[in-house]
C-alpha cells in the first residue's frame, strides 16, 4: 500500500469522488423522498375545521335529577346522566376488589359535583354504544356482547377490558360545562 | 430577483398562451387598475397584520351590511395576529343560526370561533331583491376571482368618480371607470372618516380600500406564507439536489467518451 | 431488444420468485440491462418525465378524492376546505392542477421530438399510436378534472364541450343529453365526470405499459434515426439513462415549483374561483391553454359540425402520419427542408394556441383561419410532396461513427447535449 505509484493512487482519489458523489445524492434524493411523503399522510389527520369543533359546551341546567342527556362530540355521544343519591351511594359502596378495572367513583366525578357523571358513550369493548339505566348494575348495558357497567360507568361484567371513558370536562358555571 | 425573473417568464407564457390579462380584461374604454406594491407580493411577501386588522374593521363595518364572507371562520383570523381571547369575543359579538334545539326549532346564539362569519342574507333570491336586482357577489374569494385581482379591488373601491357626459348611466346604477362598461350597481361604497381606525390611521378612501383589499387578499389565499415558505426550502432544495445528479450525470458518462 | 447483459440472481429469495414469476428480470430488462443507442440528447428526457407526471397526477388524486365531494352544491366548498382546512391540503391541490399543465408541457415536447427526429416511422407505427391515445385519454382526464372544482369556467367549459357533440347530425341532441344526464349539465354530469376522472388514469397507466411494450420491442430512436447495428451503438439504460433521466427531472421539477408555490394560479382562470352559476355566462370562455390550439380550429371553421370535425381531425390526422411522411430518412437532422418545415409547424401551433386565447374578433378569425389551413397542409400535401423531392444528407455508417466521429465528412457535429 505504500508503495503505491501515483498513478494507483490519483485512481484511488477519483474512486473516493465519485463514491461520495452517489452517496451525497443519493442520501439527498431519500431525504427530499421522505421530507414530500409527509404532506401525503400529514392530509389524512384531522383538517383544521374538524379540529376547531373538537370542544363543545353544553347546558346541563335541563337535566333533571335522575335522567341523562345524550350529546354529540367529536362524533361520539356523550352521556350526561344527572344521578340520584341512591346511585352515588351504590357507585362509591363498591370495594375497589370487586371490579375489573378498579377505580373510586370520586376519581370520576368532578369534586362537589359528584351527581353529575360524564361519559363517552361508547363501550370499551368494541365500539358499540351501551344502552342506560340498563343491565345488571343498573348503569348501563351494552347489548352488543353483553357488557354491563355500573352507575358510575364502571365495567362490572362482560367481555369489555375498561371502564367508560371520561372525557376529559369542566364546569365552566353552575350549569354548563364545557367538554374537549 | 426570483420574482422578476419568474414573473417574466410568466408574463412570457401568458404572453404566448393567450392569457394576456389585459386582453381578456379589456373592455372597450375600461382603464388598467393601477399597479400598486404590496406588502404580500413578491416570493418573501407577507401579509401586512395592520393592514389587515384594519381592513377587517371596514369589511365588518361597511361591506357586510350586503357582501357576505362565507368561507372564512372567525377561528382564522389568529392569523392576522389576534389573540385566542380575542377572536372568541369577537365571534361573540355576532348571532349565529344553529339548531334545530329539542323542540325542534332554530335558534340564535352568540358566535364561538368555529362559526364562520354570518351571511347579511338567507340567500341569493333574497341579496338580490334588497339590492335591486344585482346580486352582491360574496368576498371570500373575490381578489382570485378577478382579471387584475389586489389591484383591480383596489381600483373599483376607489375609483368611483362623475360619469363623464357622454356616458348614459341606467336607472341605480353609478360610475367607476374601472368596472367593465362603466355602470356598476353598487353605491360608493368608502367616504372618508367612515371608520375610524383604533391605530390612529387617517380613514381616508384610498387608505380604506387598500385595507380592506389586504384584508380580502388574505381571505382569498389564507395558505400564502405557508406556501411561500414552503416554497423556499424545496426549491432550494432541488437546487443542490439537481447540481449533485448533474455531476453523477457526467461522472457516469465520463467514461464513455 | 434483448437484454445487454443476463440476468443472474443470486439471493435465494429473489430466485425462489423469479423461478415462479419473473418479475425481476422484468424490470432488470426494461430499466437496467435495456439497450439505449448511446446518443440520445435531452429531448429524450421527456418521456419519464411525462411518466413522473402521471404518477404524480395519481398519487396527488387521490389524496384530493379523499377530501372532495362531487356534489354540484359541494364541490366548490369541498376544494376550498382543502385550500383552508385540510392538513397540506393547498400544497396538494396545487400541485394537482399545475401538475396537469406540466404533464401536458411535457407529452407536447415529447410530441414534437418524436415529430422532429420521425419516431414515428416504421417499424414504430403502433408506438407512435398508443402515444396518441394516451394523448386523447389526457385530454378527456383533463377536461373532466377542470370541471370538478364547479367553477364557472368548470361549469360553462363542461356545457361548450359537450355542446360539441350536439353538432353530430340526428342524434346530436339525444347524445349531449345522454351525457349530461339531464337537460343541461348538473349534478349528474359533475358525479359521472368524477367517476370518470378517477378511471381513466388507471386506464392511462395501462397504455403507457402497452406504450413502454412497444417501445422495447424495437429500442429507441436516436438523433440520427439510424437503427442500432452493433454493440458499439449501445449502452445499457442503467446508469446512463436513468442517471441522466434523474437531472432531467430534478431540473422539471424546479420549473413546476416555481409555478406551485409562487404563480399557482398561473395557469389558471379567475373565473373558477367563482361558483358555477348556470343563469350566467362568463365574458370570454377560454379552455385551459393546453386545449387552446384545437379551440382555435374549432372556431375557424364557421361551421358547426365542419369545426368540431376539423377539431377532432387536428389530432386523427396524426395516426396516419407515418403514412403521409414519405421520406427514406427519418432523422429530420439529415433533412434539410424537412427541418425547415418542422420549425414552420412549431410556429403555426404556437400561433393557434395564442389565437385560441383571444376573443374571435378581427383580425384573429383570419390568423385563425391561415393557421388553420397551415396545419393541415403540412400534414396533407406538404409532408409527402417534400419526402419525394427532398435530397437527404449523406448519412453516417452508424450511431457509434456519428457520436464518436471517427473519419468522414459525412460525420455531422454532435449533438449538443
Amino acid at each position: 500500500m505504500t508503495t503505491a505509484s501515483p498513478e494507483v493512487s490519483a485512481g484511488d482519489d477519483g474512486v473516493k469522488r465519485r463514491d461520495f458523489l452517489y452517496i451525497a445524492a443519493g442520501a439527498f434524493g431519500v431525504v427530499g423522498a421522505g421530507a414530500a411523503v409527509w404532506p401525503f399522510v400529514a392530509q389524512m389527520n384531522p383538517a383544521a375545521d374538524t379540529l376547531a369543533l373538537a370542544s363543545i359546551e353544553v347546558d346541563i341546567s335541563g337535566v333533571a335529577e335522575g335522567s341523562a342527556i345524550t350529546v354529540e362530540w367529536r362524533g361520539k355521544p356523550v352521556f350526561i346522566r344527572h344521578r340520584t343519591a341512591a346511585e352515588i351511594e351504590e357507585a362509591e359502596a363498591v370495594p375497589l376488589d370487586d371490579l375489573p378495572d378498579p377505580q373510586a367513583d370520586s376519581a370520576r366525578v368532578k369534586e362537589g359535583e359528584a351527581q353529575w357523571l360524564v361519559l363517552v358513550g361508547v363501550c370499551t369493548h368494541l365500539g358499540c354504544i351501551p344502552l342506560g339505566y340498563a343491565g345488571d348494575y343498573h348503569g348501563w348495558f351494552c347489548p352488543c356482547h353483553g357488557s354491563h357497567y355500573d352507575t358510575s360507568g364502571r365495567i362490572r361484567r362482560g367481555p369489555a377490558p375498561a371502564n367508560l371513558v371520561v372525557p376529559e370536562y369542566e364546569f365552566i358555571s353552575d350549569d354548563r360545562i364545557k367538554i374537549g | 430577483m426570483m420574482l422578476k425573473a419568474l414573473r417574466l417568464a410568466g408574463a412570457g407564457i401568458a404572453l404566448t398562451l393567450g392569457f394576456s390579462v389585459a386582453a381578456l380584461a379589456a373592455s372597450e374604454g375600461t382603464p388598467e387598475p393601477p399597479e400598486l406594491e404590496w406588502h404580500h407580493s413578491g416570493p418573501f411577501g407577507t401579509y401586512d397584520r395592520a393592514a389587515a386588522q384594519r381592513g377587517m374593521q371596514v369589511y365588518k363595518e361597511v361591506c357586510s351590511s350586503c357582501h357576505s364572507l362565507r368561507l372564512v371562520s372567525f377561528r382564522n383570523l389568529t392569523d392576522l395576529g389576534y389573540s385566542a381571547d380575542q377572536v372568541k369575543s369577537f365571534a361573540a359579538e355576532y348571532e349565529v343560526t344553529d339548531g334545530p334545539d329539542d323542540a325542534g326549532d332554530m335558534f340564535e346564539r352568540p358566535g364561538i370561533p368555529a362559526d364562520r362569519f354570518p351571511s347579511p342574507f338567507d340567500n341569493d333570491k333574497a341579496a338580490r331583491a334588497a339590492n335591486g336586482g344585482a346580486l352582491p357577489p360574496d368576498l371570500s374569494l373575490i381578489v382570485k376571482a378577478r382579471e387584475g385581482h389586489e389591484d383591480y379591488i383596489h381600483a373599483i373601491l376607489a375609483g368611483y368618480s362623475e360619469p363623464p357626459a357622454d356616458v348614459e348611466l341606467r336607472e341605480g346604477m353609478h360610475y367607476n371607470k374601472y368596472f367593465p362598461g362603466g355602470g356598476i350597481g353598487m353605491p360608493p361604497p368608502l367616504f372618508d372618516d367612515q371608520v375610524e381606525y383604533s391605530d390612529g390611521t387617517p380613514a381616508t378612501v384610498d387608505q380604506m380600500a387598500k385595507d380592506v383589499t389586504v384584508f380580502l387578499a388574505w381571505a382569498a389565499e389564507p395558505k400564502m406564507e405557508a406556501r411561500k415558505q414552503t416554497g423556499i426550502g424545496v426549491i432550494i432544495f432541488l437546487i443542490v439536489l439537481t447540481g449533485l445528479l448533474y455531476a453523477v450525470k457526467r461522472k457516469v458518462w465520463s467514461d464513455l467518451h | 431488444m434483448s437484454s445487454m447483459t443476463p440476468f443472474e440472481p443470486k439471493n435465494p429469495i429473489v430466485k425462489w420468485v423469479e423461478y415462479r414469476l419473473p418479475i425481476f428480470s422484468l424490470v432488470h430488462g426494461t430499466l437496467v440491462a435495456y439497450p439505449a443507442p448511446r446518443n440520445l440528447n435531452y429531448w429524450w428526457n421527456f418521456g419519464s418525465l411525462a411518466g413522473m407526471m402521471l404518477v404524480l397526477q395519481i398519487v396527488t388524486g387521490i389524496v384530493l378524492a379523499m377530501h372532495y365531494t362531487p356534489h354540484a352544491d359541494l364541490a366548490f366548498l369541498s376544494v376550498e376546505r382543502i385550500m383552508r382546512d385540510v392538513n397540506y391540503g393547498w400544497l396538494i391541490r396545487y400541485l394537482h392542477s399545475n401538475g396537469a399543465s406540466f404533464f401536458f408541457i411535457a407529452v407536447y415536447i415529447h410530441i414534437f421530438r418524436g415529430l422532429y427526429y420521425g419516431s414515428y416511422k416504421a417499424p414504430r407505427e403502433i408506438l407512435w399510436w398508443l402515444g396518441l391515445v394516451i394523448l386523447l385519454l389526457m385530454m378527456a382526464t383533463a377536461f373532466m378534472g377542470y370541471v370538478l372544482p364547479w367553477g364557472q369556467m368548470s361549469f360553462w367549459g363542461a356545457t361548450v364541450i359537450t355542446n360539441l357533440f350536439s353538432a353530430i347530425p340526428g342524434v346530436g341532441e339525444s347524445i349531449v343529453t345522454w351525457l349530461w344526464g339531464g337537460f343541461s349539465v348538473g349534478n349528474p354530469t359533475l358525479n359521472r365526470f368524477f367517476s370518470l376522472h378517477y378511471l381513466l388514469p388507471f386506464v392511462l397507466v395501462g397504455v403507457v405499459i402497452l406504450h413502454i411494450w412497444a417501445l422495447h420491442e424495437h429500442g429507441s430512436n436516436n438523433p440520427t434515426g439510424l437503427d442500432m447495428k452493433s454493440r458499439a451503438d449501445q449502452i445499457p439504460f442503467h446508469p446512463y439513462y436513468t442517471v441522466k433521466d434523474l437531472f432531467g427531472i430534478g431540473v422539471f421539477l424546479i420549473i413546476f415549483c416555481l409555478f406551485v408555490f409562487y404563480s399557482p394560479d398561473m395557469l389558471g382562470h379567475p373565473d373558477n374561483y367563482t361558483p358555477a352559476d348556470p343563469l350566467v355566462t362568463p365574458p370570454h370562455i377560454v379552455p385551459e391553454w393546453y386545449f387552446l390550439p384545437f379551440y382555435a380550429i374549432l372556431r375557424a371553421i364557421p361551421d358547426k359540425l365542419g369545426g368540431v370535425i376539423a377539431m377532432f381531425a387536428a389530432i386523427l390526422i396524426l395516426f396516419v402520419l407515418p403514412w403521409l411522411d414519405t421520406s427514406r430518412v427519418r432523422s429530420a437532422r439529415f433533412r434539410p427542408i424537412y427541418k425547415q418545415l418542422f420549425w414552420l409547424l412549431v410556429i403555426d401551433v404556437v400561433a393557434l394556441t395564442y389565437i385560441g386565447g383571444k376573443p374571435p374578433e378581427g383580425w384573429f378569425i383570419v390568423f385563425g383561419r391561415v393557421a388553420t389551413a397551415y396545419y393541415f397542409l403540412h400534414f396533407l400535401v406538404i409532408m409527402p410532396l417534400v419526402g419525394w423531392f427532398e435530397q437527404p444528407k449523406p448519412l453516417p455508417k452508424s450511431i457509434a461513427e456519428s457520436v464518436l466521429g471517427n473519419g468522414q465528412a459525412s460525420t455531422p457535429a454532435k449533438e449538443k447535449a
